[in-house]
């Protein structure tokens, strides 16, 4: 079959590589139908996430039929249409019991390695390095899904692919974001990022009662989704001081919960960002929390901060004295996928939502090298690609 | 410095000390780890005078140290510890009080104690958990036959016997006389308050082939019992919850790649 593969700091190339086989009892093999490039590809195909190897497969936002079944897999069968959730989870452990699928206990075959950096393992995830378990990715013809009676949700006819595809991640990141925002009605949220992420957050935030919604870029064009689709009021970070118009847009008071949809490779031209880039580039911080600072020093007194956005290492010159003294709530994490299946397909079929409005490019699986070249340097108005094996 | 928990209130035998008082420049190592210590001093001389430099000196000295204290049976670092491998072993003790290495792991597994005790005291059960064992084999209610995998695709058995039980709460073993391996363990089970499942707890102890040198030696060589330990009892709780131990061996990758484009 034909797969993406990582080669190290921006090299994928298109392989003919084996078919996936079962190996597990509980495995389920799907042909893929469509498959996207995610944010948090981008930062390994920049080289930010350590133990990748070359040839591993990549991609975690793919749905598509089930062709074969392991013997302990009776949920699922031959023909079914799904959407299978990025985290992988057991179904069994005190976490996936609570709730918490991304924290599963038992789906890291290599917890061992996260366990040194972390102290702890989360869940597996697919096409996300070895230390989250090494898992073959989705931007493949075939791919092997795991625990399939947990995870992957069937679709009803009458939806589209592309209606139901970001299931499998960004829109329960985004409507994850805007939930850990804990918004009471009336609430202003800010969104720092207007990638796909930022932009479902925004929707979110205004489906579960926010009052007002303020989006954060600097990229002509994802500011306009934001105001076009997300009828989110926006600020360009490179054509004002973010804190202060924020406080001037708030009466003074700041944002009720401001949510870092950026995560470790914020970019900025502020000093403070000038000094990340420098440290990362001698090894002496391994991210750049640029955002994260500001969401910090922007949220109102007693606000949450929210993180969808990825960190991985050790963080520098985090104004955690600002944190306390204003009695900050912070919430973040790797998303729950599994939780907000049934729910979010549910929104999508009374037609609450129609999450393809984040589509901008739409190119065959062999042209996965170009299209991640674009997606990183934002070409041709770039903010999301699906692929098709 | 007692045995394992379960075993130390019923074997009152584990209890003694026998340690002789004199050692000085006496023998102090048994025969085995002689040999071994002898060879692993040569080969370690011998590279560290092809490495050379201040580094090669200090590898080549450590392995002449090595070769000493084959031929000479005595070990300094034994003598100042108080240890000694070449006392003849009492009757009944598995593992010599204070000569073995202890291992203590614990996991918290979201099942009741009773379906954990029954599926570990059903010892042939064990090796699909414990990567290291070839195969356990029951020889009746109480004794069972070990094969371990060893270094060098070579094998190490033993018998052993369930020394103490206690439905649902603890199962204790010890290896039989002439095992080349003694050892002894013990496992617990533990409900957690409020229904959080059972906390696991696993002790053992074992004496390593070549004494503490050997057991060093096979750090140095990656093979890390304690973390093995760690990855049973990861497998046990892998399989009681989730039905199977996750795996990617044998998934695809751009490794076994046949060609491709990078467009």
């Amino acid at each position: 079959m034909k797969a993406v593969c990582w080669y190290g700091k921006g090299d994928v190339r298109v392989m003919n590589v084996p078919d996936p086989k079962i190996i597990n009892p509980h495995d389920a093999i799907i042909r893929i139908t469509t498959t996207a490039i995610c944010g948090s590809d981008l930062h390994l195909y920049n080289g930010y996430i350590p133990t990748m190897e070359d040839g591993d497969i990549l991609g975690h936002e793919f749905m598509g039929e089930v062709v074969e079944t392991g013997r302990e897999v009776s949920r699922l069968k031959k023909g079914d249409r799904v959407v299978v959730p990025f985290t992988i989870a057991c179904g069994g452990c005190f976490f996936c019991h609570k709730q918490l699928w991304s924290l599963c206990d038992n789906t890291n075959p290599n917890a061992r390695m996260l366990e040194k950096v972390y102290g702890f393992s989360g869940s597996g995830l697919f096409g996300y390095s070895h230390l989250y378990g090494g898992y073959a990715g989705g931007q493949a013809e075939y791919v092997r899904v795991p625990f399939a009676d947990v995870g992957p949700i069937k679709i009803p006819e009458g939806l589209s692919d592309e209606q139901v595809l970001f299931l499998s991640d960004i829109f329960p990141t985004g409507y994850m974001a805007a939930e850990n925002c804990q918004i009471e009605p009336g609430d202003t949220v800010a969104i720092w990022g207007c990638g796909p992420v930022g932009q479902f957050a925004i929707k979110s935030a205004w489906l579960l009662g926010a009052g007002r919604v303020i989006a954060i870029d600097e990229v002509p064009e994802r500011l306009r989704m934001a105001a076009t689709e997300g009828k989110a009021e926006t600020i360009s970070f490179s054509e004002a001081d973010v804190f202060e118009q924020l406080k001037e847009m708030t009466g003074g008071r700041g944002p009720d919960a401001c949510i870092d949809a950026v995560g470790l490779e914020a970019h900025g031209t502020s000093a403070d960002a000038l000094y990340d880039r420098a440290k990362a580039a001698v090894f002496l911080a391994t991210d750049r929390p640029t955002v994260l600072r500001q969401v910090i020093s922007a949220c109102r007194k007693g606000g949450t901060v929210s993180i969808p956005g990825v960190y991985g290492g050790l963080l520098d010159k985090i104004p955690f004295g600002a944190a306390f003294a204003k009695g900050l709530t912070f919430r973040m994490g790797q998303t729950h996928v599994h939780r907000y299946l049934a729910p979010l397909l549910e929104r999508i079929q009374k037609g609450e939502i129609d999450p393809s409005f984040v589509i901008t490019h739409r190119l065959p699986l062999q042209d996965a090298p170009y299209g991640y070249r674009i997606f990183r340097d934002k070409q041709d108005n770039c903010i999301k690609i699906v692929l098709k094996p | 410095m007692a045995m394992t928990e379960g075993m130390t209130t019923e074997n009152p035998q584990f209890h003694s000390l026998q340690r002789s008082a004199h050692h000085d420049r006496q023998i102090n190592l048994n025969d085995t780890e002689r040999w071994i210590s002898g060879l692993a001093g040569g080969a370690l001389a011998f590279y560290g005078l092809r490495h050379g430099g201040w580094t090669g000196l200090l590898i080549a000295f450590a392995g002449g140290s090595l070769i000493y204290r084959g031929a000479t049976g005595h070990c300094d670092i034994y003598a100042a510890l108080g240890l000694n491998s070449a006392e003849g072993k009492r009757p009944g003790a598995s593992v010599q009080h204070g000569q073995g290495i202890r291992i203590e792991k614990s996991v918290t597994i979201s099942k009741p104690a009773s379906e954990l005790y029954q599926f570990w005291r059903n010892v042939e059960n064990l090796p699909r958990l414990m990567t290291h064992l070839e195969s356990v084999r029951r020889i009746d209610d109480r004794r069972s036959h070990w094969v371990a995998k060893a270094p060098a695709g070579m094998t190490v058995e033993w018998d052993a016997e369930i020394i103490n039980e206690k439905e649902n709460e603890l199962i204790a073993w010890q290896s039989l006389a002439g095992a080349q391996i003694p050892n002894a363990g013990s496992v617990r089970f533990e409900q957690a308050p409020n229904g959080r499942g059972t906390r696991v707890k696993v002790a053992l102890n074992y004496e390593p082939p070549a004494g503490k040198l050997g057991s060093l030696l096979a750090k140095l060589f990656g093979e890390e019992p304690e973390q093995q330990v760690a990855e049973d009892l990861r497998h046990f709780k892998q399989f009681m919850e989730a039905g199977e131990m996750p795996t990617t061996a044998g998934q695809p990758s751009g490794r076994s790649a046949t060609s491709g484009s990078r467009k």
